[in-house]
Formats: C-alpha cells, structure tokens, sequence
C-alpha cells in the first residue's frame, strides 16, 4: 500500500503536477423537521408536493419568519469546527430564474454570513497519529434549497416538486487546503462525521441531505494557484474523490497539450465517472445579490451563545483522545469514533463498566464482523450495550473463555438471549477444574507420544497444538490460563 | 333612515350601537351606492354578500356579545390585501382571476374587529404609479371635477387611487391603502380625505402583495382624523408572520386624540419650498402654520438638507427590491401562463411576464434589474443605501428641535387623466414630499386643507417622530378643525 502521507503528484509530460481542492459542502439541517424560513416538514421521499407551505411556493404576499432552530443548529455546528460566531449576519437574495425556485431568488448569506472562519484536522492514516493535516473553513452560512424539477413525468412538459424548496442547508465553504483525492475523502468523512456528533445534519449523501461542490485545479508543486472548475452537486464521498482524480488528469492533460482550464461549472457523471461542462463563465448568472428586505439582520445574544455551546456534545477528536487515555490503541480509538453511532454505543459500552482496551478489541474485532456479516449499522446492532457488557463481564471474571464468548455472542445475535443465560442454560461456563483438565491432558499426551517426544527434542511450537487438542477435548470450556500452567507441568 | 353613507366610522358606530339603525341597513346603502358609482370604476370586485353577512354578525351581537371596535362598518379593500377566496390582483394582469386561500393579517384584523368588505379597491399595478393610471382595470376616475365647468376626467391620485375615490364618492366610509412613496397621502390629498401611513412594522405585511418590502406599510384612508385613528387601531399589531412587524402593544390613538398642541414644535423645512409649486400650495401651508400656531404650538424652521435626494434615492431602492419581489410571478405555480409554440422555459418567462405586467411595471423591474446589477450595484444601489441613512438622520437632527413637521402633501392638485402619462418622471415628482417619510419609516398624514383656485382638495401633510402616530394624528385633528373642510365632490356620477 502506497504511503498516505506521501505528497499526491499526477505525472505529465512535462513533470509532476500538484492538485488544489476545495470543497463547499451543502448539508441540509436535519435536526429540525421544518423549512429554514416556514414551518412546512421536510421528511425526504414524501409525495410530490406534499411539504410545501404558502411561504413555499412564494404565493403573493408571503413573508419568511427564521426558524431559531435552523440558526441553532449552524451555529452548534460552526462551534464544533473551531470556528468564529458571528454575533451579527443577515441573509442576502440571490436572484435567478429558474422553475424550481418559487420566489425567484434564494434566500442566502453572501456579505455577512452566520459563521466564519474555522478548521477540521483530518487524519491521513488512521494508525498514524502524525499524519494529521488542517483544512481550513472558509465560512458557513445558511440558505434555502430549491426544488426539484421532474423531467419523466409528462412526454413534452416537466413536472416541479417543491417538497425540498426552501430547506434549510448550510453551506460549508473549505480553504482550497486539500491536495490529493485521498484529502478530500478524508476532508469529507470527517465534517460528515461532527455534523452527525452535533446532530445537525444525519450527513446522508444518498438521500442528499448532505452534497459537495468540488472546486478543483492543478499548477507545478508550490507554483502559482492554477485556474479552477467547480464540479456541482457531488452526492458521495467515493464520487468526490473520482471528481479530483479525473478533473486534475484532465486540466494537467489539457494543459500539457497546449491548452487552457476555463472556468466553469461542470457536472458528475457517475456512471462514467467523469465531468463535462454545464456552464461557462461567460453564461454565469449576475446574481443580483442585496440583502434581503423581508428579513432582519440576525443579532445573537450571549445566552443564545452560551446555550449552543454548553449543547454541544464531546466530538470526534476530544473523544480520541479520551479512548487513548484509557489505554484504548489510537487504531482502534480512531475506528471508534469515526461515526457517531459507534462512538455513542461505546460509551454506553463503557458505562457498564467494562475494560475500555478489552472492550474496544471486542467491539472492533469481534461485533463488527459479526455486524458485518448480518449486513446491519451498530445503530441496529441486536446486541444492546448493556448485553455485550455482561458478556465481556463473564469473560473478565473467568465465567467463560474468549471462545466460548464468540459463541454466546452469535446467540445472542441470533436470538437476542441474554449471555449469562446463555451461559447457564446452555453449560458453557468456563472451567478451571484441574482434575477435569488433567485427566484430559493426559490422555492427549498418552495419544500422541510421538509429538510428545518431538516437543521434548525442541519443537517448542508443538505447544500450541497441545494446547489446542486439550481445549477441543474440554468443548472450548477449558479456563486457557489453567490449561497453559498443566500442560508445561506435566510436560517442562 | 336615510344617507347612512354620509356618515362617519364613528357616527355609525355610535348610532349603530345606540340603536338608531341597524349594521345591515349600512351594509345596504353602501352596497347600493356601490353598484350605482361603477362610473369611477374604484372597485374592481364588488362583494355586497360579505358585507352583509358581517353586518348580520354585528347586528346578532348587538343584542348580547361583546362588538369589535368596527362591528357594522363595511370597508373598501385595495386589492393588493390577500382576500380569502376573492380576487386579489394587485391590478395587474399576471395575477389576473387569483383567489388566494389565506387572508392578509390586517384584513382579519379588521373583520376581527367586525368589519365587513364592500369589495375590492382598484389600484395602481402592484401599487406603482400615483395616478392610478397603470391598472390592468383601467383608471379610477375622481369623483371630483375642476369648478371651471369643464368634465374633464381628473386622477384620483395613486396608487390607492380606488380607495380615495370611494371613500370622497361616499362609496367607502373608509378603506384600506399601503403606502411605499406616498401612495395613501397623495390619493388623500387629491380627493379632500384623510390617510395616515403608520410607522414602518406598526401594520403586518403578511398577506400584501409586496412592493418594495422596506418601504411596505399599510394604513387607512377615512373621511376624518377620528375615522383614521379607530381604524389604524383596528389594522396595526405585531405579526409574528412578518419579521419586520414590530413587537409593540397599539396605543389607544382615538382615546389619545387632543387638539391641543401647547407645548408641540411643529418644523417648517426650508428644502421643501420647491420651485413650480403653485401658489396655491404656498399659501396652503402658510394657512396651515397659523392654524398649527392658533393650536399651542410653537412654530420653528427647520432644515432637511439631503430632501433633494429622496426621490432619486427612492427611485433606486423601491424599484431594485420590486425587480426581486416580483420574479416569483413566473407563471410556474399560478397566475397567467403564457406557453409560446415550441418554446422553453425561458420563453414562457418572458412571454408570461411580458404580457402579464404592465408598461410601468416593467420600466421598474428593468430599472431595479439594473442597479442590481454587477458593476453598477456600488454607484447606484450601495450608494442608495448611504444616502436612505442620511435622510434618517436628517430627521433624527430636525427632531432635536421640533416635534412635528408640516408640509404640502404633494406639489399639485389632482391632474387629469393621460396628462402625465407620457412622462414617467413628472409622474414621479408628484412623490416629492411624501418619499423622504417613507424613507425614514416615520409616521405621516395627509389631512385635508381646503380647495385650490379650480375648486380642488389639497392636502397638509404631517411628519412624526417614530411610533409617534398620536402626535401626527393630533395635529391633524388641529387642523381639521380649523380648516372646516366641508366640500365634497357634486355627483355627475
């Protein structure tokens, strides 16, 4: 495997090239179940404009009220990224035409946004504690959605839903800090990471509550910035790194020819994999921006301030740390805190008083495999928290070997029994019975005189099969500490 | 009973409640007056049933039920008011037939009051224009004529041209009007009634079709000082709706009336003596001094310096903010559609709104388009702004020294119809006196003065501190009652 920490380079004829990304990502704020600027919901895959408000569909006379909560949120999440709060900002229209756009313009912030600026470190590899790197945030601020047109309904006409117009989203605008694909992948895991551990936005790419803008351009290592294109609307990690991979190929390959990047807007093809033009500069809207008359500046005071900061949960990095203060190792505690749903089974893990490094090899090794297997999130985990803390109890106190653990999780997973019944009902209590265990190690011995004979010329390795044989024989029952110090009496 | 329609908000209110008459033989006689005043062609929709059945509410909780302060009163509604299920058209074409589902806060705050809707008010195309000229409707016709004996047709001012038509026809006894550059107090003035524009955010503009949305406000437009102050109490409130709405109780203003003005500075702004201002006018003012002085007050000149920039400055703003208000009448979602053969998307926008708006509609989007634009924003719209800032403080000075400010409303009387018409910025300067308050977001009025050579109304016009509607209002009832303004218009009708 390649080293991740290496600097990315493209190679052209005419020597290496560095890539330049940035990234404004659109996260839709799903912690509140209504528009930024009307109360109608926003659930997603609901019917055809069956979310849509007065306010919505900009009938003659509507006039857009905030929604605190939507503020709330932008501002929670800007503190999660480190970054200034602005105690005063206002919204701004952006004026287009377009049929999914009801009012003809977007409510946005471009002069004086909610949040400025700010930073996410990411981590290059997840084992390396020092290949962390800063991206820089440029600002966030909060805008409405638009709606979605529908071009398969009708032979000759398009249909318009406005069930996403006027959602609230905060668009997360990056420093152009990322140099490689791998950067942006990891840019974007992690912000979608905080916003899940904040709780503004569920990060879902799928269903498009979260969406990034790719702003991507190539130059000479350490040379003059080069022209950029912007790729719009990408919807998911793996498609974001494609967009950088190929867009650097193609400006470095279209440069080397001869020619020149225009700046443009490009689209994603997904199934090719590839981006072409949606629009030039020259096509480029004049957006007519002025703040927004209908509205009041945004004025927060201290006790909003304070209240979105004493709400804000531990994130990802503080959490890391804490796991590494427990003795947890920085894979694992990294693994353990990529998403928030791990990170919050966990701590309940760790509340039933479980060995946090034991703990965090169980959960990393053991029940994600198995969550694996059965296809399922940890948020759908059969196992509760609380279940997997008795089970690791029983194996801590000697009540049952590793082994037999793995066992009585598949049962449980099966079956959603508890594991000390299991245990119980089922006989797999681990035993530490010297008599029981010699009895069966002799007769192993006495089968295989032969390897017994090699082990006591050298072949120290033949332990483990003894080992092995005995704890078969014990139906993995066998306390493994007690069956080690019998073997190496009866054979040392 | 007869000539139910010649009285005032309060003499109906207090004859209704005094028993001399029932709320429905008012809804009556204002119906038939209605219908028999079609000439002026200030209603655009008339709806007798909705005033009757309001007057039916009235007259049942006369018997017991506790009565809104305008229980029996059936008002005029400028049609830029959402009216639930009647046609509401802001005059203009593009919105022709629309029936909205909601009602605007300020008319149910009036039929919460008990009030009931004679119909909907003709209007300036989304209130743009001041001589009522620009409707899809065609003009409303003033009921008043010169005294020269001639008939010719006269504006009845704009753009609440319809409102002030009926209301001086006595086919209102008052109505609703919205004011963005003078479109209550120059209407006012031009037909010899009363209209107050309240302090920017006293009214909710939930549910009016916007304009220029910093500049909106709503307000009445009665016979009498009185009529404006129990309805602008009817009409104002916070609105959690509107964000510009502000979170202040309504002061009792028809309580609080008091012609006594000892103790008051009134401010006579040197700037506003123009020139081309008949001497009509000046001399009007001058009246209107004496009768300020004869009510206690103190007299004190003093100076707006950056007046010769509202109207430019009004110019910029009202039409940058409409050219954005009113892209949202696109033909997508309701309203005409204009759908060209084989067109796009872009084409039925432009067929759509080419058609559907009109000649002074478009001047304006086209003009806000354009100091919106890149590279011109700065010169033209920035530079707006700074100067909107300094019109506030101008006052914010004058106001250290005074109290009030008295001015002409406009700098003529009423005009006939088609004769500005062909030059938008003589149509504009009719604005002149009324912009720099709505600028700032002050309170003004218009109350009538007297009649000029040709037997014309005009008006005085008040200026007031912030949320000080009571002192404007007070200062217009010194005036009503020394200019003993009787006239009303002769019926050719």
């Amino acid at each position: 495997m390649a080293d991740a920490t290496a600097p990315f380079r493209i190679k052209g004829e005419t020597g290496e090239w560095e890539v330049v990304i940035g990234l404004e990502v659109h996260a839709q704020i799903t912690a509140t179940a209504s528009k930024l600027f009307s109360g109608a919901a926003t659930a997603f895959g609901a019917e055809p404009n069956t979310q849509v408000s007065l306010i919505d569909a900009a009938m003659p006379g509507m006039l857009p009220v905030p929604n605190r909560e939507c503020i709330r949120q932008a501002v929670r999440t800007g503190m999660a990224l480190d970054a200034q709060i602005n105690r005063w900002s206002r919204f701004d229209r952006k004026n287009y035409f377009y049929a999914d756009l009801p009012q003809g313009y977007q409510i946005s912030q471009l002069f004086h946004p909610l949040v400025g600026e700010g930073e996410v470190e990411i981590l290059l590899d997840e084992k390396d504690e020092t290949s962390g790197k800063r991206v820089g945030i440029e600002r966030i601020h909060v805008e409405q959605d638009a709606g979605k047109l529908m071009h398969d309904q009708h032979p000759t006409m398009s249909y318009v839903d406005l069930n996403r117009a006027g959602v609230a989203l905060m668009e997360i605008v990056s420093r152009p800090d990322m140099r490689s694909p791998a950067e942006a992948g990891a840019y974007l895991r992690k912000l979608r990471a905080i916003l899940r551990y904040v709780g503004s936005c569920d990060g879902n790419m799928e269903e498009g509550s979260m969406r990034a803008d790719v702003n991507v351009s190539v130059r000479k290592p350490g040379g003059e910035l080069g022209t950029r294109t912007e790729t719009k609307n990408v919807n998911s990690v793996r498609f974001v790194m494609q967009v950088v991979d190929y867009e650097a190929r193609r400006q470095v390959e279209l440069i080397e020819e001869g020619g020149a990047v225009a700046q443009e807007t490009r689209l994603f093809d997904p199934d090719r994999g590839t981006t072409r033009t949606l629009r030039s500069k020259e096509d480029a809207h004049d957006y007519r921006y002025f703040p927004d008359p209908d509205l009041l500046p945004l004025e927060l005071d201290d006790a909003f301030i304070e209240e979105c900061r004493s709400s804000l949960p531990e994130l990802p990095d503080a959490k890391r740390k804490r796991y590494e203060g427990l003795g947890i190792t920085p894979y694992n505690a990294s693994v353990l805190t990529a998403e928030a749903e791990t990170a919050r089974w966990f701590d309940a893990l760790l509340e039933t008083g479980a060995q946090p490094s034991q703990a965090a090899n169980w959960v990393v090794a053991e029940l994600f495999g198995a969550l694996n297997r059965l296809g399922k999130g940890i948020e759908e985990s059969p196992i509760s928290p609380a279940q997997a803390g008795e089970l690791l109890g029983l194996v801590a106190d000697g009540t049952i070997s590793g082994s037999i653990a793995k066992q009585v999780l598949e049962i449980t997973l099966e079956t959603g029994e508890e594991a000390a019944e299991i245990v119980e009902k089922r006989g797999l209590k681990q035993t530490s019975d010297t008599g029981a265990i010699d009895s069966e190690i002799d007769k192993i011995l006495e089968a295989n005189a032969d390897k017994v004979a090699d082990y006591k010329s050298g072949k120290q390795q033949l332990f483990g099969f003894f080992v092995g044989q005995t704890m078969k024989a014990m139906q993995g029952k066998a306390n493994p500490q007690v069956v080690n110090e019998r073997l190496r009496a009866k054979l040392d | 009973m007869s000539e139910l329609t010649s009285l005032t908000i309060a003499q109906l209110r207090d004859g209704f409640r005094g028993g001399d008459f029932s709320a429905r033989e008012v809804a009556e006689q204002y119906n038939a007056a209605v219908a028999s005043a079609r000439l002026l062609n200030a209603y655009t929709v008339e709806t007798p049933d909705d005033a009757l059945a309001a007057a039916d509410a009235a007259d049942q909780a006369r018997g017991g039920g506790e009565l809104g302060s305008l229980a029996g009163i059936p008002l005029g509604i400028k049609d830029l008011f959402a009216t639930r299920g009647v046609n509401t058209t802001a005059g203009s074409r593009i919105l022709k037939d629309f029936k909205p589902e909601y009602e605007s806060t300020v008319t149910a705050n009036l039929r919460k009051a008990g009030a009931g809707m004679l119909g909907k008010l003709n209007m300036d195309e989304f209130a743009m224009g001041s001589s009522n000229e620009t409707s899809t409707y065609g003009p409303v016709i003033s009921p008043w004529r010169r005294s020269d004996g001639g008939n010719a047709a006269l504006a009845p001012g704009g753009s609440s041209g319809g409102s002030s038509a009926a209301v001086a026809a006595g086919i209102a006894p008052a109505a609703t009007g919205t004011d963005t550059g003078g479109s209550i107090r120059q209407p006012a003035a031009f037909t010899g009634i009363c209209g107050i524009k309240p302090t920017y955010g006293r009214c909710s503009r939930w549910g009016i079709v916007s304009f220029a949305s910093s500049l909106d406000q709503a307000g009445p437009m009665a016979r009498t000082v009185r009529d404006c102050a129990i309805m602008l109490e009817a009409m104002a409130g916070f609105d959690p709706k509107d964000s510009t709405s502000l979170d202040l109780p309504v002061p009792k203003w028809e309580a609080g009336l008091s012609s006594d003005l000892k103790g008051k500075r009134v401010g006579i702004p040197k700037e506003y003596r123009i020139d081309g201002v008949p001497a009509d006018i000046g001399a009007l003012w001058d009246r209107g001094i004496d009768w300020l002085r004869d009510a206690g007050a103190e007299v004190v000149e003093i100076s707006l310096p950056h007046t010769k920039y509202a109207l430019p400055t009004y110019y910029i703003i009202a039409p940058a903010e409409a050219s954005s208000n009113l892209a949202r009448y696109d033909g997508v979602r309701y309203g005409l559609r204009e759908t060209p053969e084989g067109g796009n998307l872009d084409a039925m926008y432009a067929a759509t709104r080419a058609s559907g708006f009109g000649a002074e509609v478009r001047r304006r989007i086209m003009i806000g388009t354009y100091v919106l634009s890149a590279g011109f924003y700065d010169a033209y719209f920035t530079k707006a702004q700074k100067v909107r800032t300094l019109i506030k403080q101008d006052f914010e000075k004058a106001f250290e020294t005074c109290d009030l400010i008295l001015t002409p409303t406009a700098p003529s009387a009423a005009f006939g119809l088609g004769d500005k018409t062909a030059d938008p910025l003589s149509m504009y300067l009719n604005d002149v006196f009324a912009v720099p308050a709505s600028l700032a977001g002050l309170p003004a009025m218009s109350v009538p003065g007297g009649l000029d050579e040709q037997g014309l109304p005009l008006g005085l016009h008040l200026i007031g501190r912030e949320l000080d509607e009571q002192g404007v209002l007070n200062a217009g009832l010194a005036i009503e009652e020394r200019a003993g303004f009787t006239a009303k218009p002769k019926r050719w009708w």
